[in-house]
């Protein structure tokens, strides 16, 4: 194939030269956007994560009411055209506060698996790229932070730090660290015996350059698919948090910590469960459908 | 005489080899052992031999991509194995590397005009008019257009994409340049176009090649000596046509009989080798060609001959060429 590619594109000068010239040069993050773009159930989890993420931005002006605007005599309300979600226990406007609770749980999810994603990436990079001693402690690390149920590990921290929703979130991106951690580390042993890793070693570039100019952006794609679909389980365990207690503190509309104080009334007032629920579920949803369609688009071995 | 570019002398790479429970060391291999040769400014030195006889690991030793186990490298005037990795890494504007994949050595996620600027921005050339401009002169130099810049690899020929390997290698005006099996990925077709590039642009720029190849045919075509290698030995070294009209050798003569000649009237003796090369993990006593050798003689399985002068210009190490007593 290349044989008759090379025979008609090699005179630099033929009059076929402006021909080619039209062909348009595809990055290849506009082909993952391509393949992305195909995967229905991807688009459907994209669709889904950008609803919450325009309702945690426009909060302010979507929320009828205000997240802490108790009315006692408005206590349990049912679903009705001035409180669309009913009302809990405090006479408060659950679509309101699940308007809001979206920023919560959304910030939560972005910002503990940023701040693993930067950690476990760097470790990772440092232990895959170096090596020998190197790789042995970080790796070591890992294992130690690994052999805790992850869970437990979160409850243990926040324990240490006392109950708010910043300690969940610390707590909740440092059990996420082994994982990148240990990604990161096994994409950059593959990328590092790449000839080009040599070639540029060749060329004279210093380890830092290489680190970030080579072996990061090829290590990027599983980076990404993993920080979406953590996304969605930090979303799980800040509201597992909120639920026992140690996580977002009253009258924070997490969604989490609302489904625990209602659930004593969830006989008599099953919207209040029931609508915090189903956000959980949508945007835990919406990211695992879209990690998965990006782990697709970006999978070298879906190419053609 | 033109001055020598680059000597090498009694250079030797071991690798450990771990093994055990505890992952001490139980060997080495011997992937080079005690090679000296010098390359002459302006020349092509080509370097042949089978698979895993250590070609490609004295190329990259060079470089000090892998660290020589012992023996000195003088590039210049200057013993490259002395310098520190810092001096090292600006070293490498000097030497160059061309390789053999030209699928692999290409970052995939940069487009070509990135990677021909990378050296640049490496070795120091700040403005950035000045490193786009270099680029297009680079491109048209090794036959490619200036619409190429913007294109990503994977959007290229195998040969197309070598041309940007060599390219990348130019772009500093590097002194030597060493060229691991440059062509081997290469279809025949685009071997020879490749080939005259490099040739062309070694008129050109004055470059020096270490050109390592294990194709005799492309060798004997670019070089203008040619090094023989055996087990991680140097085992004969002389002007490419002294080296194939009247190899020293028996295992160089033994390797040119292999070479198909593309005439059917031609009769020619083919020596064939018994055996296997045997590993460089254990390699046999005195003269490492001695299991296979059909001119073996006493000694060869003890003493291991000197690499010396045997014609004026032509080296080898066989016990053959030893003083009479």
């Amino acid at each position: 194939m290349s044989e008759i590619v090379e025979q008609t594109q090699l005179p630099p000068s033929g009059p076929e030269v402006n021909v080619n010239q039209e062909e348009k040069t595809v990055s290849p993050w506009v082909d993952v956007w391509r393949r992305f773009r195909k995967n229905k159930a991807a688009l459907f989890g994209a669709v889904l994560v950008s609803f919450f993420i325009l309702l945690a931005i426009l909060a302010d002006l979507i929320a009828p009411y205000g997240f802490k605007e108790t009315a006692l005599e408005n206590k349990h309300l049912p679903p009705s055209s001035d409180h669309w979600f009913g009302t809990d226990e405090f006479g408060r406007d659950i679509f309101s506060r699940v308007v809001y609770g979206a920023r919560i749980s959304l910030w939560v999810g972005f910002i503990s698996v940023a701040g693993s994603v930067i950690v476990g990436s760097s470790l990772g990079i440092i232990a895959g790229y170096y090596g020998r001693w190197v790789d042995t402690i970080i790796s070591r690390l890992f294992d130690i932070l690994l052999a805790f149920p992850s869970i437990l590990l979160a409850i243990a921290v926040v324990a240490m730090l006392g109950p708010s929703l910043q300690n969940a979130l610390i707590a909740i991106a440092i059990i996420n660290v082994p994982t990148f951690g240990r990604l990161v580390r096994s994409k950059v042993l593959t990328v590092k015996e790449e000839e080009y890793i040599t070639a540029a070693k060749a060329i004279g570039m210093k380890d830092s350059r290489i680190l970030l100019h080579h072996v990061l952006p090829n290590s990027l794609a599983p980076i990404i698919v993993q920080g979406t679909l953590a996304i969605a389980t930090a979303i799980i365990e800040a509201a597992a948090l909120g639920f026992l207690g140690m996580g977002a503190q009253p009258p924070t509309p997490e969604w989490g910590k609302m489904l625990a104080d209602s659930k004593d009334f969830i006989m008599q007032a099953p919207w209040t469960v029931f609508f915090p629920g189903i956000a959980i579920m949508l945007t835990v949803l919406g990211f695992n459908l879209m990690g998965d369609g990006l782990r697709d688009a970006l999978d070298p071995r879906m190419r053609n | 005489m033109t001055e020598t570019l680059l000597k090498v002398e009694n250079l030797k790479k071991f690798f450990p080899i771990h093994g055990g429970l505890f992952g001490r060391q139980v060997g080495e291999v011997k992937a080079v052992d005690d090679i000296s040769f010098y390359i002459k400014k302006g020349e092509t030195l080509g370097l042949v031999g089978e698979s895993g006889c250590g070609k490609s690991t004295t190329g990259r030793m060079l470089l000090r991509l892998l660290e020589p186990t012992q023996g000195t490298i003088e590039f210049d005037g200057q013993d490259l194995t002395k310098l520190s990795k810092e001096e090292m890494r600006k070293m490498r504007k000097e030497i160059q590397m061309v390789f053999q994949d030209p699928f692999a050595s290409l970052n995939p996620r940069h487009t070509v005009e990135k990677i021909l600027e990378e050296p640049l921005i490496v070795h120091g050339v700040k403005s950035k008019e000045e490193r786009k401009k270099r680029v297009r002169e680079l491109l048209e130099t090794v036959g490619l257009s200036n619409w190429h810049a913007k294109r990503y690899p994977h959007q290229f020929s195998g040969g197309q994409r070598q041309r940007i390997g060599i390219a990348r290698a130019l772009a500093v005006h590097p002194k030597l340049i060493v060229a691991d099996e440059p062509v081997s990925a290469l279809d025949v077709s685009i071997q020879a176009q490749v080939l005259n590039l490099l040739q062309d642009l070694q008129k050109e720029f004055g470059l020096t090649y270490l050109f390592i190849a294990h194709d005799l045919g492309v060798v004997r075509h670019i070089s203008d000596r040619v090094g023989v290698m055996y087990l991680g030995q140097m085992m004969e070294l002389a002007d490419s046509e002294a080296l194939y009209d009247s190899p020293k050798h028996p295992y160089t003569e033994a390797l040119l009989s292999a070479v198909p000649i593309p005439d059917v009237h031609v009769k020619k003796e083919r020596i064939v080798l018994k055996g296997d090369v045997p590993s460089p993990a254990n390699p046999p006593t005195g003269c490492p060609f001695h299991l296979r050798c059909p001119k073996v003689m006493g000694n060869c399985a003890s003493v291991r001959p000197v690499f010396k002068e045997v014609e004026p210009g032509h080296y080898a190490a066989c016990h053959l060429y030893d003083e009479q007593m």
